[in-house]
């Protein structure tokens, strides 16, 4: 028996999950359009590879993962590309976002594809394979999944698999291990193969005993080391740090990457996902989710990405008191802005809401300094603190309390006897420090810029400044050359000239330059001329001396006609 | 008598010494507190403060020639932080000086002419064009300070309030409504 860690504070709310948990999993028809949004997943937007009135295949690429850290999206189904376009989507915002909106023709007819052999394929092919797929995490996060098996120089004692599911209500992975343990497992051994890891620790929470052992048995038919291990039903005990606290004892702090101890984590959905994308080449096109709540016939479903919710929960059969929809789970779902928004990859449960059965929150009193909340909380932090900087804006007091080693469990709302909605002031704090960060980026940038502007008008305004300075001193130069010819051979000199004297003596300084220059110029380009080439140049300049000639003898002031001026 | 004159002197020689090398090792370019208050500012220079850029007015502020309200692209949490490094009050902006929504240039490019006035009145050389070719900002650069508005002499230039996206989204400050007790 393995001795399991425990993590700090933790609540027991109903979970709620019997509803969804007793039916198998049903696929959804297809829907009657598709609305694919090109950001689902933490990291850069994928960038449309369609246009309207394309015809697509199931699984062909429509978004390319752009730059870093980004993700793949594709066409659910096969069909006709009806307009890209800004559309709604499932964010906490209710802001449109860039979508594809997908006709469904019925055929479901797919593209090619084909699956590769992991053992044999080097680590970098595997993760442009997923990169490609679209395999993001499906927890609910939805961080890509390659950039998760990039452990640079770290070696990976352990490889979690996150099948706690501790948020009430949520049964998507529950359903999934029990009918589909044998393949999580293979994704399971990918997974181990690419990471190098000693071991694979499948983490699910103990309210799951079916779940428990169908992966038992699965994981005993697996040549790889995987143990399955029960662990205690306490919400948050599915966070990622937190599960993978209770199994190892390693505490990940906020901006430390798990791989840096040594472990790694994975839902149990994502695994499977990146079986079916490595082993027959499929991308991730669709999902479980869990449709409970005020519904008659709770249940999960596997959905399509892109399929609107109300054609999703028509499915369940909601009740006619419903008001609104909840995506995740009641503490850290999100309401849904609309009905008519799409699955994404995030979308692990929808749950219908009425006020009977979330009732609207109580207004909320002041804060009494109870600590329930830093009870509660499995981060170890105090809310309390957090709440009161955050409610004063000293975002740089709630930094150096930890705010980003807030998960966003909720445990503290929950407990919280004056309902404070403590999780949102700790949302508006992060997101208003992030806001800022990229401002004073921004700012750094433009100040950058400006100082090489102002430096390069400084350098340009010194080298025209230069360059007037050489041709002044030139001009000073041939100045004298001129003023010394004139002197020698006019006794009366200049000295008494008018002005008009004067002028005459400039131009005939210029055109001295001007002959000067001349004869300083040498051909180009004339060494190797053939016999005939140099012949015609030579006839060009005779003529050009007899026009000179001629020009000479007509000229009556020689000192001021220019030789252009000559007939 | 003689001994402590000696002590005393060999002392001075001493701290001066030290005092000489720390002058030079420690030795500061220009105002530190500039850079700090320069380092607050938003730095689009746009000189609606009446200076040309972020820094001359960061200059003045050192200098306590200028008032610390005098920069509406900062907002009001500008001028906060500036009283904070200072040490001053809070100064609400006056009359004419007032924030507005944070905006990006944009060239109707039917228009523009390529007269490069624009491009020579961009602090930060967030437009791209070149003589009678038809010129466009790099919005990711443009700082939107308006000081290629005035210059254009078609009248294409006008300044589009960027608008929140699902990217830039901030997660608002909890309010709820007050309901009176019956």
């Amino acid at each position: 028996m393995r001795t399991l860690y425990q993590f700090h504070g933790g609540v027991h709310p109903p979970t709620n999950k019997a509803q969804s948990a007793r039916a198998p999993i049903v696929p959804a028809p297809l829907p009657s359009k598709l609305v694919i949004p090109f950001h689902q997943h933490v990291g850069n937007m994928a960038k449309p590879l369609v246009k309207a009135g394309d015809r697509v295949l199931k699984g062909q690429l429509i978004g390319m993962p752009e730059d870093g850290v980004s993700s793949a999206v594709h066409a659910s189904t096969s069909g006709t590309i009806a307009s890209i376009g800004m559309e709604v989507v499932a964010h906490a915002s209710g802001l449109p976002d860039l979508c594809a909106t997908l006709i469904p023709d019925g055929k479901d007819e797919w593209a090619m594809h084909e699956g590769m052999d992991y053992r044999s394929a080097a680590d970098a092919d595997v993760r442009f394979a997923l990169r490609l797929a679209g395999v993001v995490g499906l927890g609910g996060a939805v961080y890509p999944s390659d950039m998760k098996l990039r452990t640079g120089r770290h070696k990976i004692k352990s490889l979690v698999l996150n099948g706690a599911e501790c948020e009430p209500y949520i049964t998507c992975d529950d359903r999934l291990m029990r009918e589909r343990a044998a393949e999580i497992i293979r994704g399971a051994e990918i997974l181990r193969f690419a990471l190098d890891a000693e071991e694979v620790l499948v983490g699910i929470e103990d309210n799951k005993p079916e779940a428990i052992a169908a992966m038992r048995q699965a994981a005993a038919a697996s040549s790889d080391k995987i143990e399955v291990v029960a662990v205690p039903t306490i919400y948050p005990g599915g966070g990622a740090k937190q599960l993978i606290r209770v199994l190892t004892g390693i505490e990940i702090a906020a901006g430390v990457r798990s791989t840096e101890k040594g472990v790694q984590c994975f839902n149990v959905a994502t695994a499977l996902g990146i079986y079916r994308a490595i082993q027959f080449g499929e991308p991730l096109l669709s999902r479980i989710v869990t449709v409970t709540g005020n519904v008659r016939n709770a249940q999960n479903f596997e959905v399509l990405i892109g399929t609107p919710v109300n054609e999703l929960v028509a499915l369940a059969d909601p009740l006619p008191d419903t008001n609104h929809y909840i995506m995740g789970g009641p503490m850290m779902g999100i309401p849904l802005p609309s009905a008519q928004v799409s699955v994404v990859k995030a979308t692990n449960c929808i749950i219908a809401a009425s006020d009977k059965l979330f009732p609207p929150a109580p207004p909320p009193m002041p804060c009494i300094r109870c600590t329930r909340c830093a009870d509660a909380c499995p981060a170890d932090l105090q809310p309390q603190d957090l709440y009161w900087f955050a409610k004063a804006k000293e975002f740089g007091k709630a930094q150096e309390y930890h705010l980003f080693d807030c998960i966003e469990c909720g445990a503290c709302s929950y407990v919280c006897p004056s309902h404070i909605p403590l999780v949102q002031y700790y949302r508006f704090a992060k997101s208003e420090i992030w806001a800022r960060e990229s401002e004073k980026n921004a700012a750094d940038k433009a100040r950058e810029r400006h100082e090489y502007r102002e430096y390069r008008i400084e350098r340009e305004k010194q080298e025209k400044a230069d360059k007037l300075a050489a041709k002044e001193k030139a001009a000073q130069l041939a100045r004298e050359q001129a003023a010394k010819p004139a002197q020698s051979a006019s006794v009366p000199a200049t000295t008494d000239a008018s002005s008009e004297d004067a002028v005459q003596q400039k131009i005939q300084a210029a055109i001295n330059h001007a002959k000067q220059q001349a004869a300083s110029v040498k051909p180009k380009n004339i060494e190797q001329l053939t016999p005939r080439q140099q012949a015609e140049i030579a006839e060009i300049e005779a003529r050009r001396a007899h026009i000179r000639e001629l020009a000479q003898s007509h000229v009556d002031h020689p000192h001021v006609d220019h030789p252009k001026e000559a007939p | 008598m003689l001994s402590a004159l000696l002590v005393m002197a060999a002392i001075a020689i001493v701290l001066g010494a030290v005092l000489g090398f720390a002058a030079i090792k420690f030795h500061v370019e220009g105002n530190p507190l500039v850079d700090k208050i320069d380092a607050i500012l938003p730095q689009t220079q746009c000189g609606q403060c009446g200076y040309p850029g972020c820094k001359p007015y960061a200059t003045a502020i050192a200098a306590g020639e200028a008032d610390i309200n005098r920069c509406p692209p900062g907002g009001e949490e500008g001028i906060r932080k500036l009283a904070d490094l200072l040490g001053v009050e809070f100064k609400p902006f006056g009359g004419d000086t007032l924030p507005k929504p944070k905006s990006v240039a944009f060239i109707d490019e039917n228009l523009c002419i390529g007269c490069t006035l624009c491009i020579q009145a961009c602090p930060v050389d967030a437009i791209a064009g070149a003589a009678k070719q038809m010129h466009t900002i790099i919005a990711s650069e443009c700082t939107g300070c308006e000081l290629c508005v005035a210059p254009c002499p078609v009248n294409c230039i006008s300044m589009v309030v960027i608008e929140e996206k699902i990217t830039t989204w901030k997660w608002k400050y909890p309010v709820y409504a007050l309901t009176p007790v019956k």
